[in-house]
């Protein structure tokens, strides 16, 4: 099988400063995979340049074996691939509702010719309430998105995320900065969505049950180098992860 | 009583004249960040390109539409020639937008002649009304409506289109909206033709308010429209008409009761409303 995103020595630097060394990133159609690694240890960093929001120092990352590296990040959302932002990232003077509307007519916008979807105003509707029924969200749909909850909107990130109906979803810790008690409902959004069966997703989460549960395979970063791939017990049981995690005595040269 | 009636029109029909030339930079301006000192070379043209094509043709509402498609012509050209190559620096957007009002205007002299023309309102807009004793000059009247219809059909078209669904998104946050694969620069170029049709539009009818027209009428406006934009709020489509109007009021009842005034009040408002609200009245608020 033909991964669907891959990375080729992937390697992005700041001044002297090497925050994605040589990565060698793959993650095959319909799989979740979860990326762990922690603080600085360059995952975001990673989602930037898979997404396109930073450009690669040097190696390169193909989306089904289409060299993308040097495309933008729009071209990169045309092409399937979204993704979420560690920051909330929503419009908060536009309702829940136009919020996702805006995602969901981006898309058909890309599928149907410029004019012609002027004709599909229902059908941009329709889709919206679908969305929003998904992420349960539907209750709150006329609510200004700064007027939510923290979890709400993260939420309503994700409900646009999926509005953009990218073969690939990057989420970037869609938990981070949640009370404990809102983290269930954001669980469900992505079991939904992975119930759903249709789509390739990449998770960057610290919390490691939630990453054991959902992950098909996970991926370790450490100091900006790749570490580990396998699936969640293999990686749960893998000492040189254990060392990097708990010892803090792994010395950077992967085994 | 009937010198606060014509002082509220007089405020009223200059506040939308301002407003009109206002909500296309305070567009221009949260969309883009650009800002553009040109704006104002727009409304001198639809004022001159007005009055010819109605000096020709004797029809002032297709002279309405004339000097609004040359704006939207100037807007085009000036956004692909002149603005697309320094976005994202301000200060080649005001050396060079500032120069390029400079060419503007001095075009106007080279097509017009150097001289201030004359500019009537038609036979249909002349005159006034005699409402119990207080006389209504219609071609006020007749800027207050334009105004309003102008102010009310963008205002559909942001709250209830999906064209002004994201540029209303854009303002918020353009990088956003370009995450989500929209190419918000051809938005962009057509808010800037819209925004450079609206000036024009002002331009042609200030023309006959005042009566003449000259080619650096463009700067006293445009003057004003930036005070209006930073009162109203960077961004804000509603906030510059409210700012405009109340720009406009102050203007018209200053230099009536308290006339060595009238000038600095704009600049007062705009210093007090950069020293308590510097995000201005309206941020935010569409």
């Amino acid at each position: 099988m033909e991964p669907i995103l891959e990375t080729k020595n992937l390697t992005v630097q700041f001044g002297s400063h090497i925050a994605v060394n040589n990565v060698n990133f793959m993650v095959y159609e319909k799989q979740f995979k979860s990326i762990i690694g922690p603080n600085g240890a360059g995952k975001t960093t990673l989602f930037n340049l898979l997404g396109g929001q930073l450009k690669a120092t040097s190696g390169k990352i193909y989306f089904r074996k289409e060299d993308i590296t040097s495309l933008s990040s729009v071209k990169r959302t045309r092409k399937g691939i979204g993704r979420s932002f560690q920051m909330t990232n929503v419009f908060p003077n536009l309702t829940v509702f136009e919020n996702v509307r805006l995602a969901v007519q981006s898309r058909m916008n890309i599928r149907y010719p410029f004019f012609k979807h002027f004709s599909h105003y229902t059908e941009v509707n329709e889709k919206t309430y679908e969305i929003l029924e998904l992420v349960l969200l539907k209750e709150k749909q006329s609510v200004l998105a700064k007027q939510l909850s923290h979890g709400e909107q993260r939420k309503l990130e994700i409900a646009m995320l999926l509005a953009l109906d990218t073969e690939v979803l990057l989420l970037d810790e869609p938990t981070a900065g949640m009370s404990m008690e809102e983290v269930p409902a954001i669980l469900s959004v992505i079991q939904n969505v992975k119930k759903e069966g249709n789509r390739t997703i990449v998770l960057i989460e610290h919390k490691m049950d939630l990453i054991m549960n959902l992950s098909d395979a996970v991926t370790v970063l450490f100091n900006g180098q790749f570490l580990a791939d396998g699936t969640p017990e293999e990686i749960m049981e893998n000492e040189t992860v254990q060392n990097a995690y708990l010892g803090g005595l792994y010395n950077g040269s992967p085994s | 009583m009937e010198q606060i009636v014509n002082l509220l029109i007089n405020g009223l029909a200059t506040g939308m004249l301002i407003f009109l030339l206002a909500a296309g930079l305070t567009l221009i301006f949260g969309l883009m960040d650009v800002l553009n000192f040109a704006h104002g070379g727009f409304f001198a043209w639809g004022a001159y390109s007005g009055i010819w094509f109605y000096g020709v043709t004797g029809q002032y509402v297709l002279a309405i539409l004339f000097a609004m498609f040359v704006g939207l012509v100037l807007g085009a050209l000036t956004e692909k020639l002149i603005i697309k190559p320094v976005y994202g620096n301000h200060i080649q957007q005001i050396l060079i937008t500032l120069g390029f009002m400079l060419v503007l205007s001095e075009l106007l002299k080279v097509i017009w002649g150097p001289n201030q023309l004359p500019a009537h309102a038609p036979e249909w807009l002349s005159g006034s009304w005699l409402i119990g004793d207080i006389i209504i000059i219609k071609y006020r009247v007749f800027i207050i409506v334009v105004g309003l219809i102008a102010f009310f059909t963008i205002h559909f078209i942001l709250k209830k289109t999906r064209i002004g669904l994201i540029v209303r998104a854009g303002v918020m946050n353009k990088e956003m909206v370009e995450a989500m694969g929209i190419h918000i620069q051809k938005i962009f170029m057509l808010v800037f033709m819209v925004g450079a049709s609206l000036a024009a539009l002002s331009g042609l009818l200030l023309a006959p308010y005042s009566g003449v027209i000259y080619a650096e009428m463009g700067m006293d406006f445009a003057i004003l429209a930036f005070i209006v934009v930073v009162i109203g709020g960077m961004g804000s489509f509603t906030g510059s008409l409210l700012a405009a109007i109340l720009v406009g009021l102050s203007g018209s009842f200053m230099a009536y009761y308290v006339s060595e005034l009238s000038i600095a009040v704009n600049m007062l408002l705009m210093i007090l409303v950069l020293i308590f609200r510097p995000q201005g009245l309206f941020y935010g608020k569409g």
